[in-house]
């Protein structure tokens, strides 16, 4: 009998792990199944763009299909519920695929009628989401008729999908309200629950120096409650008060629905509980889990899926052949954040050491680090293409691994 | 500051370092010593729930799964612990600061 491997979400993580392990292992070893409610593959970094006319849904969208590997199967069907203890999927069409190992890449799911009056009346009229496709078209129309008036940029509350994100969106909302010459009609906010602009120290000091620097008001230990968007008011639990005329906020996440309906297999906010360094689940052994999908303490990034795709596939070759699994992850992240003006940062860090200044080795030459630089902008408008053409199709690219370079990189003692 | 409390130690912030030195009386001061006069039995079934887990697990529950998870709704563990529920509830439950993730 071929061993089954069923991976739920074609999205990033699940497309490198299915490519990766149909190279890895013969067809008369294993079948290998995606599942995924949709065909339509979205390179989620390209939402930032769109609400600023930079990039349209059009040129972000693929499909998912073509993206997989010949010998895989796409199954386009919802899944109801995993059974853990019967070992296989239910799918809302009635199929029912049972497993020897099941990968979880179903990423995260925005809730955004999770706090309260978010989605009632107002909602993508003058509170915006860009975090979905049709959402990033909405905000990107209702920009173009921004004349002026108060702009909050808010995050609900942590975990989110690229933590970054609502920071680029300030930085470049700046951008756009000064090339269009309106920026002295505009106020911007950037209201988050965090105790600083980022998490971690030397990149939130750094981070909130440029939103200084930009003009862009920083309000902390906000944990946004309710939102009255008819009335432009965004309220915290502990009754402090923000002011809007246009919000545009990152809303609650939480895991697949399918996971709060099967037993045993994620955590009270649908995040699979996932071993930091193999990546296989918690308390089952056969299941593992990546990317957005998981409950690891670390950025909900595409780079993060990416190295995480690496040690995964070789520990589900691993896990079938009754081998030991490796340890092999040590949560390695990098993102660009893109400052507006042609320039970006780059940021690179692990479980253990936050994003620090310096160098980045990459085989095209060190890319600053915690800096501004127009190498760092052209280093994420490439991007785009390497994740199309090598990431995806599960190619390993030279220099950048699973596990953190510490080369280049100077620590608290030697950061001015 | 009572005896009890110099005869643990805390971090700068305030959390206890080890958290088997701790027990309702020095749960009680911390609350006292942060704004808050009496523990109510919502006040200790948040605090036991923040400890179990940590002991159980190794990391404390964000203020999201303490609303899903502890039977205490978001809005009335800000009346409960005002700011920073998860932080004050941690503090006076004597695990260490959640950790914020990035």
């Amino acid at each position: 009998m071929r061993k089954q491997i069923v991976i739920l979400g074609g999205g990033t993580g699940g497309t490198m792990v299915a490519n990766r392990l149909r190279r890895q292992l013969d067809a008369d070893y294993a079948d290998i199944h995606v599942v995924d409610r949709d065909d339509r593959h979205v390179y989620q970094p390209g939402l930032l763009f769109v609400p600023f006319g930079l990039a349209t849904i059009d040129e972000i969208v693929r499909p998912r299909r073509r993206q997989l590997h010949a010998g895989i199967e796409f199954h386009e069907d919802e899944v109801e519920a995993v059974s853990v203890e019967r070992q296989d999927v239910r799918l809302t069409s009635g199929g029912l695929l049972p497993y020897d190992v099941l990968v979880v890449s179903s990423g995260a799911r925005l809730q955004p009628e999770e706090t309260e009056g978010l989605t009632g009346p107002g909602w993508n009229e003058r509170a915006f989401t860009f975090y979905t496709a049709p959402g990033a078209d909405a905000l990107r129309r209702q920009l173009e008729q921004f004349e002026g008036g108060r702009l909050v940029i808010n995050l609900i509350d942590m975990p989110i999908k690229c933590p970054v994100a609502p920071l680029e969106f300030a930085f470049l909302a700046d951008w756009h309200f000064r090339e269009r010459g309106i920026r002295e009609q505009v106020e911007i906010a950037y209201v988050t629950p965090l105790d600083g602009a980022f998490t971690k120290p030397v990149a939130s000091a750094r981070l909130g120096s440029l939103l200084a620097e930009k003009d862009i008001e920083l309000i902390t230990e906000f944990n946004a409650g309710e939102v009255d968007a008819v009335g432009g008011i965004l309220r915290s639990y502990d009754d402090r008060q923000v002011d809007f005329d246009l919000l545009v906020t990152v809303p609650l996440h939480g895991g697949a629905a399918f996971v709060e309906q099967s037993d045993a297999l994620g955590d009270a906010l649908g995040f699979i509980p996932t071993n930091k360094q193999t990546l296989q689940h918690i308390t089952a052994p056969n299941v593992f889990a990546l990317g957005d999908a998981t409950d690891l303490p670390i950025s909900k990034a595409g780079s993060v899926t990416h190295f995480e795709a690496e040690v995964l596939a070789e520990n589900v070759v691993r896990h079938l052949g009754g081998e030991p699994l490796v340890p092999g992850y040590d949560g390695h992240a990098n993102c660009f954040i893109e400052t507006g003006f042609h320039k970006a940062l780059l940021i690179d860090f692990n479980y253990e050491t936050e994003p620090l200044p310096g160098r980045f080795p990459t085989a095209a030459g060190p890319l600053p680090l915690l800096r501004e630089s127009r190498l760092n902008h052209l280093g994420k408008l490439f991007f785009q293409w390497i994740y199309w053409h090598a990431l995806l199709p599960g190619r390993d690219i030279p220099v950048i691994g699973p596990t953190m370079p510490a080369a280049g990189k100077r620590h608290a003692s030697s950061v001015a | 500051m009572t005896t009890l409390m110099t005869d643990v130690t805390r971090d700068a912030e305030g959390f206890l370092a080890d958290a088997t030195q701790w027990d309702e009386e020095l749960a009680l001061a911390i609350a006292r010593e942060n704004g808050i006069d009496e523990l109510t039995p919502r006040h200790w079934l948040v605090v036991r729930f923040m400890r179990e887990r940590f002991l159980e697990t190794g990391t404390a529950p964000t203020i999201r799964s303490l609303g899903k998870e502890s039977g205490v709704p978001v809005k009335e563990l800000y009346q409960l612990f005002p700011k920073g529920p998860a932080k004050l509830a941690a503090k006076i439950g004597g695990i260490p600061k959640p950790r914020g993730c990035i």
